[in-house]
């Protein structure tokens, strides 16, 4: 077997917004690695700086973003075939939209409308890219379009083509970006909440669309989503994600199966599964820190009912578990006192177990 | 507050359609004779898959649109003709949405705190600069934001802290009804329990009724009294959440339910949900009535098609 071939190297990532209330420290140091044809899922509390990570993949971000340090290593393969690498952090963006984006990366935002120009038809939107990226006629272009949207699961693509945004629903708006991210064949194709505007079925139709599109060309997809079911359903591997950095990382087994960060339990219990009957859902107390006051040490303490002392002082090393699964809490020191995840969602994964024999 | 069964219906939709000539030649049925009616504090689900109509049934309702035919009435007072000053007036104080697509929603040129003070500026709510400060920071608290973000405009927030921008919007106004469009999807899970349980509590507090859009079937579930499910513009099966759940009827719905992903990935990486496709089955939503199942529980089709779906077919 060939080596596996890492596409994405997020090192050390560290980001800052400037705003009138102060500076806001949203990526605390970030590292994330992509092997090709794998998908890594990020999940994550809103606002813990998951859409900002792949924005500065992307080199994407605001323009009163200020980088602090870090490295994001991107490796496609370019015309020739051959493996070219670029850090995306030294490039300028004016190169970056020439080359990368919409070529050898795409990317499907959480927010359609953000991604289509509402005074254009859809059809030509999707033909633009194919023209620009492959050169092909205006004719063929119109081909691979009508067939990307059918291959979405948009029926009467060729009328649908001559609509505009705000004549399709949100479901539909978000499968026209979907084909638009698709139509040039990426290397990396990262996708913010790609189906948080869908319904399951469709939901299930699009993560299966981009499996099987992922196995025949080989790419790489980073999912960007609240929905555990769906990251239970596509992803090899899974970040998590609190207040700018990764706390806990490992296959998605290990992951859903022996989480061993508090966060990570907490976001375990608080979905609905369809056994819930209390009257209340779980939620994790507090709410995530200010970005604007960085927390001194672990910026999960103040919600975090296992806390030890020292999580008052330091931010906690990722501590190793296995080859592929590391956490970020002060539980997995040696010293720390033995502390077990919470009844209640030791009982939840124990039936998950069980379903799954 | 549980639903008052015994009030009169806070919304009465009756044959609701919404048509939209596209082109010339092309004219989208994005509601076709819906029929439903939500009681005083209580919780409707409305589920469907993407394009089902949804979100124009509660475009309409609210009158964004005018519609195409039918009736709606909000408590007693028919919305759906021509409005009255008072009826408008009515309707855009009692009545709010929390909408789907948060960024074309907000104002981007705005500040967060003028966003959601803009209705109690419009129907001078507050009697001091103070007290609205102050009604505005407690919503803020409220839906999980703090104070310090009332100066910040929309793009500055991550798509979970602009969502809860326009569900403060529509909390502040406390009012009867309240259409929340997807309103939790794009939150991430312990956020969305968090909202879920704020609307819950709001609803006690204030006796609001929701009608809940959603496609997010364990939340619904979770949430919802009753529930009705759309596919393109028809509702075909509505009654209690219990009934939906436990004896789902029609095709349609029995293929939403076994698609829920499950957050267990030895099961979900294995898993084939039912399908289910309107225009190789057979049925035709132009034809048929509803049916009464037990209870509250009603689905639509013909004589036929009910009895091979409850299982009496040759009975
Ligand atoms: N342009 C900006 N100016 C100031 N702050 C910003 C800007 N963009 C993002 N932020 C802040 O950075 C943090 C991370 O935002 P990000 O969009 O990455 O969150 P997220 O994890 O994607 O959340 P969600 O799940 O809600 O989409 C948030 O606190 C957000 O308010
Ligand atoms: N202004 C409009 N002009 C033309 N067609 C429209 C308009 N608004 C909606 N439609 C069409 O009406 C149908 C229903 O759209 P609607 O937005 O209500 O769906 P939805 O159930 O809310 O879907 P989603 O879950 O994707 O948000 C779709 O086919 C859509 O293309
Ligand atoms: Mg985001
Ligand atoms: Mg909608």
């Amino acid at each position: 077997m060939e080596e596996k071939d890492k596409i994405l190297d997020i090192k050390d990532l560290d980001v800052s917004f400037r705003t009138s209330a102060g500076t806001v420290h949203a990526l605390r140091g970030v590292n994330i690695d992509l092997y090709r044809g794998e998908t890594v899922a990020i999940v994550g509390e809103s606002g813990s700086g998951k859409s900002v990570s792949m924005k500065a993949a992307m080199g994407l971000l605001a323009s009163n973003a200020v980088v602090n340090g870090g490295q994001i290593l991107f490796r496609y393969k370019n015309e020739a075939g051959e493996i070219e690498e670029a850090d995306i952090l030294k490039k300028d963006k004016k190169w970056i939209r020439r080359n990368i984006n919409g070529r050898h990366m795409a990317m499907v935002f959480q927010d359609p409308m953000t991604s289509l120009d509402p005074t254009m038809q859809i059809g030509k939107q999707i033909t633009e890219g194919i023209i620009a990226h492959l050169g092909v006629s205006k004719k063929e272009a119109e081909e691979r379009a009508k067939a990307l949207l059918e291959e979405v699961g948009i029926t009467d693509a060729e009328k649908r083509m001559r609509n505009y945004p705000h004549q399709l629903s949100g479901g539909m708006r978000q499968r026209v970006v979907i084909a638009i991210a698709l139509s040039c064949d990426p290397d990396l194709l990262i996708c913010d909440e790609p189906t948080t505007a869908l319904d399951v079925t469709i939901q299930t139709m699009i993560l299966n669309l981009i499996l099987k599109v992922q196995k025949e060309r080989g790419i790489s997809v980073i999912y960007i989503t609240h929905d555990l079911g769906v990251v239970a359903k596509v992803a090899d591997y899974v970040n998590v994600m609190y207040a700018g950095k990764i706390v806990e990382v490992g296959n998605v087994n290990e992951v859903f199966y022996e989480p061993a960060h508090p966060y990570t339990w907490g976001l375990l219990s608080a979905m609905p599964d369809l056994e819930t009957e209390d009257s209340r859902l779980y939620t994790i107390p507090g709410s995530p820190p200010n970005l604007l006051h960085e927390p001194k040490g672990d910026a999960f303490a103040a919600r975090n009912e296992y806390a030890l002392a020292i999580d008052e002082k330091e931010h906690p090393p990722m501590f190793k578990i296995t080859e592929t699964h590391s956490a970020a809490t002060w539980l997995l020191d040696p010293r720390a006192p033995k502390v077990e995840m919470p009844e209640e969602l030791k009982r939840r994964i124990e039936r998950m177990r069980k379903e799954a024999e | 507050m549980a639903a008052d069964y015994s009030a009169e219906p806070i919304l009465k939709v009756e044959n609701l359609s919404q048509y939209f000539k596209v082109s010339r030649d092309f004219t989208v049925k994005a509601v076709d004779g819906v029929s439903f009616e939500i009681y005083p504090g209580e919780v409707y689900g409305l589920v469907g898959e993407s394009g089902s109509g949804k979100s124009t049934i509660g475009r309409a309702v609210i009158r964004l649109y005018t519609p195409t035919a039918g009736k709606v009435s909000f408590k007693g007072r028919e919305i759906s003709g021509k409005l009255t000053n008072e009826a408008r007036d009515e309707l855009r104080t009692r009545m709010m949405m929390i909408f789907q697509d948060p960024m074309a929603s907000l104002n981007p040129r705005k500040t967060v705190g003028d966003i959601i003070g803009e209705g109690l500026d419009i129907h001078k709510m507050y009697a001091t600069k103070e007290e609205r400060k102050e009604k505005i920071d407690n919503i803020l608290k409220k839906v999980g934001l703090s104070p310090e973000h009332y100066n910040r405009y929309p793009h500055q927030f991550s798509g979970g802290q602009r969502q809860r921008v326009g569900i403060a919007r529509a909390l502040i106004m406390n009012p009867d009804l309240i259409i929340a469009d997807e309103c939790i999807s794009a939150l991430d899970v312990s956020i969305q329990a968090q909202v879920v349980n704020l609307l819950k509590d709001i609803q006690e507090e204030t006796g609001s009724a929701y009608l809940f859009i959603a496609h997010d079937l364990s939340m619904v579930k979770y949430i919802s009294d009753r529930i009705g499910v759309l596919h393109l513009g028809h509702l075909l099966e509505t009654g209690t959440t219990d009934e939906i759940f436990a004896n789902p009827v029609h095709p349609y719905t029995r293929s939403l339910i076994s698609a829920i992903p499950l957050p267990n990935p030895e099961v979900e990486k294995k898993r084939v949900s039912e399908t289910y496709d309107y225009y190789t089955s057979g049925i035709d939503y132009n034809v048929g009535s509803n049916h009464l199942i037990e209870g509250t529980h009603y689905v639509f089709g013909t004589d036929e098609e009910i009895a091979r779906w409850t299982g009496k077919a040759g009975a």
